[in-house]
């Protein structure tokens, strides 16, 4: 979660410096994001949005490749075979379904697979959200749909958003398991989601769990939380921070020590550090790469388009 | 090609080939290709017990299982979404969107996921789907039943869009849709699912290789008619009915959209010197435009006039009662055929009502030589 944290930090600050296009924080969301990656198996898969690149982190993706997008020279940067997760996604709750109709496969291929969804409570209003939860339930399909309710979507609050009385309601709508579960207490999201994921892979159908959390960052760097939410409720958010709540707890029960502390402290850093690094070296991007992986074989309408592209190029170097 | 070549060369004189309806090609194809490869699975609206609304799947849920060909809930973004995930789990899905404008919920999921996954991840996750949809009209259909919609794929990088005209079509094109690693949109033109003809000689072919092939359907030196799915028959007609005329008329049937292939259009049009563009769509930036806009960029100096188009009009599908009046019919075709420059007159369609020649106050326009 410290890892994490540093990690995003680190991707807001290479944004703010203008080395990155754009990056959606989600500082205060660590417990359901480690939470939920730490639930699952390594066969498992995860269909994230583009908010949860703390989750990409503990599944152990490269911070480089998951960094990509908004690195601006190509889209995806991980293999979503090697690592097991689908590319992060925009089109907010597009990928629920896609996350079902996978885990109905791997379910209808014999395989014990099971595939986490990840939306936030914006994206429960959309079609797709309850598309996939119908499709879901219907199917039977072993998906665990985690809904981060961080309270806002951009600036639209919850109270906007929904008349239910939680968003756990919308899946009981679908007869699918819902829970709700404190998503700023690590333990209890791990609880929760260990068993959701059991109920998931033995065959019972899907679960959806709503997580209570905050995003205490706004939208993006480009965006001004003051516009649409006051100081004082950040800051109630604050002292309900996931890591201090850990910590004390472990410190507490004499689990971890502060000479633990500083040493995971002291590899966030470092893991940023590389991060800086590496992020600081210009990327190499091939022109041509743009025809490539269109259609498996171009068409002779986008051989001709290469063609003209790259004598246009060779032309601007000649005259260089 | 190689199937012609095939069914050409087999010695025998054989009994006259069995007739097929077009929907009849395509349950035979399902079911072909099922049977070729595991991993093919049917699902949509109605396709299993039932056999579709236009009996498409007829039987196949019961010949092979409802695992393989399935009703899912009504959604079509959510069918096309599942589809994904299938095939991101190793499935070939062969889909079905009910009618044409039911298609619409599901754009999102086809023009930001199916037609980018692969461009997204770097070829790494590839999504081999067919999505068939019925489209247009002809048929009496009421409102949202009749819409030629090819125009919203075919503008949409990463999506081959395909729709045949011949029984024949329907069935090699759709096993090659099923074979492609990418994803297809497999246009079937309502109106052609009682037309009949043959597919013996093409079910017995183990490859096909259509895509990005168009098909001279008839041969012609004076104008050549390019059309697609359900016009390349009202261009055939209007090719019979302009011998009436003297006019001998070559027909391409474009068979694939995209991949498109502009070498045999433009073969014909540097052959006869004028060309018409049919289709059912509305006009305006349609798939026809496109077509009229290739054709005079790689054909000028051969054309003896201005590429013409015959076209849908430009409103929303009419009542049943009026869509004679709205699809380009054998008419149409002949009247734009007519203007195409016979004689050195001046072509006075498009001037300015009330001028005679065309010419406006400045005198540039129009241009009556």
């Amino acid at each position: 979660m410290v890892i994490g944290r540093r990690f995003d930090i680190q991707a807001m600050a290479l944004a703010k410096q203008g080395r990155l296009a754009v990056y959606p924080p989600s500082r205060g969301q660590e417990a359901c994001q480690i939470g939920s990656m730490l639930a699952l198996s390594k066969d498992d898969w995860a269909f994230p949005t583009y908010r949860d690149s703390m989750a990409l982190v503990t599944r152990g993706i490269d911070p480089v490749e998951i960094l990509t997008v908004p690195h601006g020279a190509a889209h995806c940067g991980f293999d979503p075979r090697a690592n097991r997760t689908a590319p992060q996604c925009t089109p907010l709750a597009t990928q629920l379904i896609h996350a079902v109709g996978f885990a109905s496969g791997e379910q209808r291929k014999g395989r014990p697979t099971v595939a986490m969804a990840f939306v936030g409570d914006g994206g429960t209003s959309e079609g797709d959200f309850h598309e996939a939860l119908n499709f879901a339930a219907v199917f039977k399909a072993p998906v665990v749909f985690l809904v981060q309710n961080n309270k806002y979507a951009i600036s639209t609050p919850l109270a906007k958003q929904t008349a239910a009385p939680s968003l756990g309601y919308k899946g009981i709508g679908y007869g699918i398991a819902s829970e709700q579960v404190d998503g700023n207490d690590v333990m209890a999201v791990l609880a929760v989601l260990n068993k959701a994921v059991a109920h998931a892979r033995s065959g019972q159908g899907p679960v959806l769990v709503e997580a209570h959390t905050y995003r205490l960052d706004a939208h993006t760097n480009a965006d001004d939380a003051t516009r649409y939410r006051d100081s004082d409720e950040v800051e109630d958010w604050v002292r309900r921070d996931p890591i201090a709540r850990l910590e004390a707890w472990l410190c507490d029960g004499g689990l971890i020590d502060d000479a633990f502390i500083a040493s995971v402290a002291q590899k966030a850093e470092a893991f940023a550090a590389d991060l800086r690094m590496r992020m600081s070296v210009d990327l190499a991007v091939d022109p041509m790469s743009l025809f490539d992986n269109v259609f498996a074989t171009p068409t002779p309408q986008l051989l001709e388009q290469r063609a003209m592209v790259k004598s246009e190029l060779e032309a601007e170097e000649a005259s260089r | 090609m190689t199937l012609t070549a095939a069914s050409e060369t087999s010695g025998t004189p054989a009994p006259a080939p069995q007739q097929v309806t077009m929907s009849g090609a395509i349950n035979r194809a399902l079911r072909d290709a099922m049977t070729a490869d595991a991993d093919v699975v049917v699902f949509g609206e109605d396709v299993s017990t039932l056999g579709g609304v236009f009996r498409v799947t007829d039987g196949i849920a019961r010949d092979f299982g409802q695992d393989r060909c399935f009703d899912t809930p009504l959604a079509e973004a959510g069918i096309v979404g599942f589809a994904v995930g299938m095939a991101m789990a190793g499935f070939r899905p062969v889909i079905e969107m009910q009618f044409d404008a039911f298609a619409y919920p599901a754009f999102e999921q086809i023009a930001s996921h199916v037609a980018k996954m692969r461009n997204r991840t770097a070829g790494r996750v590839n999504l081999p789907i067919v999505i068939r949809i019925p489209f247009a009209g002809g048929i009496g259909g009421v409102e949202h039943h009749c819409d030629s919609s090819e125009a919203y794929y075919a503008h949409t990088p990463g999506l081959k869009v395909v729709t045949p005209a011949t029984v024949r079509d329907a069935y090699t094109l759709l096993r090659e849709a099923i074979n492609d690693p990418d994803p297809v949109i497999f246009m079937e033109p309502k109106r052609l699912y009682w037309s009949k003809g043959s597919i013996e000689s093409a079910a017995a072919a183990t490859t096909f290789d259509s895509f990005g092939r168009a098909a001279v359907r008839r041969e012609g030196t004076d104008v050549t008619l390019v059309a697609y799915g359900p016009s390349v028959d009202v261009a055939m007609q209007a090719a019979s009915a302009a011998t009436e005329s003297g006019w001998s008329v070559e027909v391409v049937d474009v068979r694939t959209i995209v991949p498109y292939d502009d070498e045999t259009v433009v073969a014909s049009v540097r052959k006869t010197g004028r060309c018409v563009v049919v289709q059912e769509a509305q006009g305006f930036a349609g798939v026809g435009a496109e077509i009229a806009a290739r054709v005079q960029e790689r054909a000028f100096h051969s054309l003896h006039a201005p590429v013409l188009r015959v076209a849908g009009l430009d409103i929303p599908y009419p009542p049943p009662k009026l869509e004679h009046l709205h699809l380009p019919g054998v008419e149409r075709v002949l009247d734009a055929i007519a203007r195409l420059q016979w004689d050195d007159n001046a072509d006075t369609h498009f001037f300015p009502h009330g001028t005679a020649s065309g010419n406006t106050a400045n005198g540039n326009q129009g241009g009556a030589a």
